[in-house]
């Protein structure tokens, strides 16, 4: 009987369910009022109303697709950058690694006000290189601040993501059979810290996305600001942005996850029958 | 002309000298094994040939070009590494296809080249996997087949058995001479076993403190070393000291024998009461006289190990300890501890060591 007992409480550990229960109630049940909230847009019923009066309106769809757009720029110019830096700085200066990472860290530090305005000081009007004089330089100069904010993100996942590959002696055995470095940094390196570089450009999307004092000080129609307004002027909108947020950060993290965990060859979808190993696959291995 | 030259090569690591003065000529479809402990110097001079570091001093020679500031990927070299190496994002098929890419060849000839690669490994069916997919002994023919297709003028084997299990680690060795014997390709390989070295190649360079000790067949290199450090590297050694007698008749005193040593006549400059230090290989003593020139040594057995077909007997003799080698025969009786033993030598086998 005592035997019995024990057995139940091993499978259904009392203690260790109490804090799970606890925890999600803790993240979720402020949700849950969020998205209920988000439904009572009409007196007396739950309805989608401030789902479709948002999808309805033109600044929620612009300023959405503008920010989208600036972010994917900024993980493809992030990556641009961090790549091929962490393959060089691993390669051949290990020793300088210590200092990259520091600099890397540093959009964590200094606020983002301080960068801004930092920007507009040295990119302003009798600047060298002056980026606030037009739209389009402005958009550059949110671009190459979306950039620096998630720098310390994707470096630290490439550099993980190279860390865990011998790239030394792939580069080497891929400059024995004659292919150059660009060549190497393409067909080699890329590939093997795809997952990783996915992982780096997912959490650039979630910072830059919903990136509030950049946008608004560079007077950009980004989604942020937005997010911001809609705060000041409606009730139900905002709690429905707030779970429309939420919904696009956690298929996020679920995409990074997914291409995390799949190796080279493996399928995105399985297949519908089972991949059967050849007999003579069989007698080889 | 030799095919692959290094002349006086040298390597610097800061105040750290890793080669120094190093020569060697290795003729066309030869197999050179570099043997040598750890931080001797051997994967230095492999990783320059290979271009992967740049001498401080001398010069590469592959035929008639020059290669010691050669880039890396301009070599026509192929190298198969300790790691693998494998490229994780490609399959079998690409991984070989990869270097035939890059030289530009076309599609059919590469899958004519890639199949043909497979079929000389005898893998042909897992041409679809991946490398986490195979098991090490697996990887490391592919990474051969994919440094081999390229058709490389020298191909450079780095460690390649040290990660793999002992049985697939011969099965692997006799694959790679095979393979070499088949395309006729120069083949350096480094290794710091020395079964693989003596059993694999054509010749051997014992490599010590950076430089070549010696250079020689396996049989030379074991039967004949050079120096101190190749004798005691390669193979187990027991050491004498002895007194040179008459060195006309080469004649010394050993452990209270007198023996005539043939090496002692290529000596120059030895007189009467100078010290030698000889040496003996343990396969060398028997319980048995060897015959004319034999020298028999009393001892008394410290301990004795069955090793299948030999009994390895610990003795000491004249106060040292010594190592010798009898043959499992039919009949042979294992001597215990404690026994008196005489051990029995040829003259003839005497090594002489320089000092």
């Amino acid at each position: 009987m005592r035997r019995r007992q024990v057995e139940r409480m091993r499978r259904w550990p009392l203690l260790s369910w109490s804090i799970v229960l606890l925890a999600a109630g803790y993240f979720l049940l402020p949700l849950y009022a969020t998205f209920q909230f988000s439904l009572g847009m009409q007196r007396g019923e739950l309805s989608f109303a401030a789902y479709h009066w948002l999808f309805g309106s033109d600044r929620f769809l612009d300023s959405l697709s503008y920010s989208a757009v600036a972010s994917l720029l900024a993980i493809l110019a992030g990556t641009l950058l961090v790549v091929p830096t962490v393959y060089w700085v691993r390669l051949k200066l290990p020793q300088a690694r210590g200092f990259v990472e520091f600099a890397s860290l540093l959009p964590l530090i200094i606020p983002p006000i301080v960068v801004v305005f930092g920007y507009m000081r040295l990119y302003g009007d009798g600047s060298w290189l002056p980026l606030t004089t037009s739209d389009g330089r402005l958009d550059l100069l949110l671009v190459i601040g979306y950039v620096v904010l998630a720098l310390p993100y994707m470096f630290r996942a490439v550099d993980t993501g190279m860390a865990a590959i011998d790239i030394v002696t792939l580069t080497e055995a891929a400059e024995s059979l004659g292919a150059s470095r660009w060549r190497i940094v393409v067909s080699v390196i890329f590939p093997n810290v795809r997952s990783a570089i996915v992982a780096g450009a997912f959490l650039t999307l979630s910072i830059s996305l919903g990136e509030f004092v950049m946008a608004s000080l560079l007077s950009r129609p980004a989604f942020g600001p937005y997010l911001v307004q809609m705060g000041q002027d409606y009730a139900y909108q905002p709690a429905a942005l707030a779970i429309l947020a939420f919904v696009i950060t956690w298929a996020c993290m679920a995409l990074m996850q997914f291409f995390a965990l799949r190796k080279p060859g493996q399928r995105v979808l399985p297949r519908l029958w089972a991949e059967r190993t050849t007999k003579k696959e069989r007698e080889v291995s | 002309m030799s095919f692959l030259q290094l002349q006086a090569l040298g390597k610097r690591f800061g105040e750290h000298t890793a080669v120094a003065g190093f020569d060697l000529e290795v003729e066309q479809g030869e197999f050179i094994a570099f043997l040598g402990p750890s931080g001797c110097g051997k994967t230095t001079v492999l990783r320059m040939i290979a271009g992967f570091e740049t001498p401080s001093a001398g010069v590469i020679r592959i035929g008639d070009e020059e290669m010691t500031r050669l880039p890396a990927n301009r070599r026509h070299i192929g190298m198969v590494f300790q790691s693998y190496a494998l490229f994780p994002n490609m399959s079998v098929y690409d991984n070989v296809a990869f270097g035939l890419k890059i030289a530009g060849m076309a599609k059919c000839e590469i899958d004519a080249r890639v199949r043909e690669m497979l079929a000389l490994i005898d893998l042909e069916p897992l041409a679809g996997r991946y490398a986490y997919q195979m098991s090490g002994g697996q990887q490391q023919r592919v990474a051969l087949a994919r440094a081999l297709a390229p058709r490389p003028r020298v191909l450079l084997l780095d460690e390649p058995l040290s990660a793999l299990d002992a049985r697939i680690r011969v099965a692997l060795r006799d694959d790679i001479r095979r393979i070499q014997r088949e395309l006729g390709i120069t083949t350096v390989f480094v290794t710091h076993d020395q079964e693989e070295a003596l059993s694999i190649s054509d010749r051997v360079v014992v490599m010590h403190q950076g430089r070549a000790d010696q250079i020689g067949s396996p049989a030379q290199i074991y039967n004949r070393p050079a120096t101190r450090f190749v004798a005691s590297f390669v193979g187990i050694l027991n050491t004498f000291e002895a007194r040179v007698v008459a060195p006309g008749e080469s004649l010394v005193e050993m452990a209270g024998q007198r023996l005539c040593v043939p090496a002692l006549g290529q000596r120059a400059a030895v007189a009467a009461g100078d010290s030698v230090t000889l040496a003996l290989r343990p396969e060398a003593f028997g319980i048995q006289p060897h015959g004319a020139d034999d020298v028999a040594l009393d001892g008394e057995v410290l301990d004795c190990r069955f090793l299948g077909s030999v009994i390895r007997v610990q003795a000491e003799v004249a106060g040292q300890r010594i190592a010798c080698d009898i043959f499992n025969q039919a009949g042979t009786l294992e001597p215990r501890p404690g026994e008196r033993i005489e051990l029995h030598f040829s003259a003839g086998d005497v090594l002489l060591l320089d000092d």
